[in-house]
């Protein structure tokens, strides 16, 4: 899962706190580290983007290290021209072969300085990394993540600003038309009560985190039919109580798994673990769907693959649903298990 | 003699009743309302009745798992604060609760997908951290002496937590960014047990610490002040520390694997405990255990109502709440 600096930043400062009394002090140190990033991060945000105008030419030597990013300048035809990915790129397979320069924490400026890249594409909240690159006047693309409407408004600027925007227009109205399209095969169909889990612990009902009303995930589980059961808590991601799923008993429980495969005795044993809240209307009718790769959560060109999975969770008359749908990255078909 | 029985069963009978209260109300208050005579109307079936499952799958293991955490963390920091002779020792000074979460790190990191009885490879692997962590300390306060040298334990303990914290974030740092957060949610606290089974896993444990607990108050009030001293009065010192290292040590990493390092506990409730009712640990330990759990479960109904339906570290909240009252409970006893 791709998460901005800001969930990153919170969490750590709360560890920070809990973790007082244990003497982790090196953690509490972190936390203000990660809030002065919070802080200082709109000020640089405006520095770069006024000096992202400057360099006219297009871009020849990519590095982005932001994933979903990284997908969209594949899809748009600018693959060729990308240098080095971050160290959670997945996907194309052609990233594979690019050498990784770090990630969000831990940008490897050296690398990155030595690959002489004429574009780097980071994330807002990297102000020291970003402070660097200034130094050596490198451009910088910065890309922010937020509703599923800015996915193919991101495409579409991060187009112009490689100099393909009739491509990135293209992909982007794929994508937009792709969404209609499961929009308007389940228009009037009654839409379940449904929880998105986007983690636990394994096989058991500790920490469940679920998506709230906000984020592209929330945005694609209403594209797909579902009424999000937290759709009233304006936030990307939120801890809840079991007190809560059983008070506002969802119809429908999709769980996002971030690993590839599962053994089917695996899937079994997660599913089992829901069994500890028999009166939850998506237990007691057996409409638990555990959904895995990593690709469903990257909001980028892919986010067609996941609002189909969605769909088919949640409307198995109108888009045929069976035990576990696997996004097949290569050919961008689903596959059934 | 008579008095310390007097004062002993007047605490039990006062702090008895708040950790009683405390448990008994917790699972009343929550922000779905629910009707108390629905949620013992045998007539409904269970399956139906959600106010009974709310009741007793969600409110009551919280409020149990609440009380056992508090009472032990309470109890055994009284135990390390007498064993250590240093009054900002805490259940976590030794590295107990480090061991537990690089445990729990490693179990979330390496995706362990394994559970046991309800007790998940999560709460496994972070009790199998905090024994790790007891072993390394124990056999390092062993290995220059004879018997078994405070000082060194707490040395050995300290640097053993400092060194797990390094390993955690070495850990964290490496994994994604999905596991970070989980990783420091976990770090936070959680109470949120659904079920009981990983209660029950617990509980032997504590219980086997308990009796423990029972055995030691009074050598530690001896202890506490001079081991030469309290070896002149007959208290075979060696074996008391012993004793006391191993069960507050076996306890702590029970209630971390539970409910994660929640700090504050187990030094703030002893230092306020022992304001109320003095230095005597025949009354301060059985005080602090029951103190520890009223506190802890209320601190736990904060963390699940403050915000609703968005749940709260309960970490955060004991820290919220204790560091500002025990800052006061200092500056109004002078």
């Amino acid at each position: 899962m791709k998460l901005g600096a800001g969930g990153w930043g919170l969490g750590t400062g709360g560890s920070g706190l809990g973790a007082r009394d244990s003497g982790l002090r090196i953690r509490l140190t972190a936390a203000v580290l990660a809030l002065v990033l919070l802080v200082s991060a709109p000020d640089a945000r405006r520095a770069v983007a006024a000096r992202t105008v400057e360099s006219g030419h297009a871009p020849t030597r990519i590095i982005s290290l932001v994933p979903s990013a990284t997908e969209m300048l594949f899809a748009i035809g600018a693959g060729p021209r990308v240098v080095a990915v971050s160290s959670y790129d997945r996907y194309p397979p052609e990233v594979d072969r690019l050498p990784r320069v770090g990630a969000l924490v831990d940008p490897d400026v050296e690398r990155i300085l030595s690959l002489r890249p004429d574009l780097v594409i980071a994330y807002s909240s990297q102000t020291d990394f970003l402070a660097q690159l200034e130094r050596a006047r490198i451009p910088v693309y910065l890309y922010r993540h937020g509703s599923l409407a800015d996915i193919t408004r991101g495409m579409r600027d991060l187009g112009s600003r490689v100099d393909l925007a009739a491509e990135a227009g293209a992909a982007a109205a794929r994508i937009d038309s792709g969404l209609a399209d499961i929009r308007i095969r389940l228009a009037g169909k009654r839409r379940p009560r449904t929880m998105l889990v986007i983690g636990r612990e394994p096989q058991s009902l500790r920490a469940i985190h679920v998506s709230g009303g906000y984020g592209f995930l929330h945005d694609l589980l209403d594209l797909a039919g579902g009424d999000n059961l937290f759709a009233d808590v304006k936030r990307e991601s939120m801890m809840v109580a079991t007190e809560t799923i059983l008070a506002r008993a969802p119809e429908v429980i999709i769980e996002l798994h971030y690993s590839d495969t599962a053994s089917r005795e695996a899937e079994a044993l997660e599913r089992k673990a829901w069994r500890l809240l028999p009166g939850v209307p998506a237990v007691k009718n057996g409409r638990i769907y555990l959904l895995y790769g990593g690709e469903l959560v990257v909001p980028g060109p892919r986010v067609v693959l996941t609002a189909q999975a969605f769909a088919r969770a949640l409307h198995p008359d109108v888009l045929p649903h069976q035990e576990a749908v696997r996004v097949i990255p290569q050919d961008g078909l689903l596959d059934r298990k | 003699m008579t008095d310390v029985r007097r004062r002993l069963a007047v605490s039990m009978l006062v702090f008895g009743s708040l950790a009683f209260l405390a448990v008994i109300g917790a699972p009343l208050l929550g922000t779905t309302p629910i009707r108390l005579a629905r949620v013992f109307d045998r007539s409904i079936p269970f399956a139906d009745n959600v106010d009974a499952q709310i009741f007793f799958i969600a409110r009551l293991p919280r409020a149990l798992a609440g009380a056992l955490v508090g009472a032990t963390l309470a109890a055994a920091g009284v135990v390390f604060q007498a064993l250590l002779r240093n009054p900002l020792a805490t259940p976590f000074t030794l590295g107990v609760s480090a061991g537990a979460a690089l445990g729990a790190m490693l179990a979330i990191t390496m995706r362990l997908h394994l559970s046991l009885w309800g007790v998940s490879a999560v709460t496994a692997a972070s009790f199998i951290g905090s024994l790790c962590a007891v072993g390394i300390v124990y056999a390092m306060a062993r290995a220059r002496h004879h018997g078994f040298s405070t000082n060194i334990l707490l040395l050995a303990g300290v640097t053993l937590n400092s060194f797990f914290s390094a390993l955690i974030l070495f850990v964290q740092y490496l994994a994604d960014s999905a596991e970070a957060l989980r990783t420091m949610r976990w770090l936070m606290g959680d109470l949120d047990v659904a079920g009981y089974g990983p209660l029950l896993a617990a509980l032997p444990l504590c219980i086997v610490a308990f009796v423990a607990f029972a055995w030691l108050p009074r050598a530690l009030n001896l202890l506490s002040l001079d081991t030469d001293a309290a070896a002149s009065r007959g208290v075979n010192v060696l074996r008391v520390q012993r004793v006391a290292f191993f069960s507050a040590s076996m306890a702590t990493g029970a209630a971390v694997s539970l409910g994660g390092p929640i700090g504050f506990i187990g030094i703030i409730i002893p230092h306020l405990v022992r304001l109320m009712v003095g230095a005597d640990h025949r009354i301060v330990l059985p005080a602090s255990a029951l103190v520890g759990a009223a506190f802890l479960v209320a601190a736990d109904v904060v963390a699940r109502t403050a915000m609703a339906p968005v749940e709260l570290p309960v970490g955060i909240i004991t820290a919220l709440i204790g560091g500002p009252f025990f800052l006061w409970l200092l500056v109004r006893q002078r």
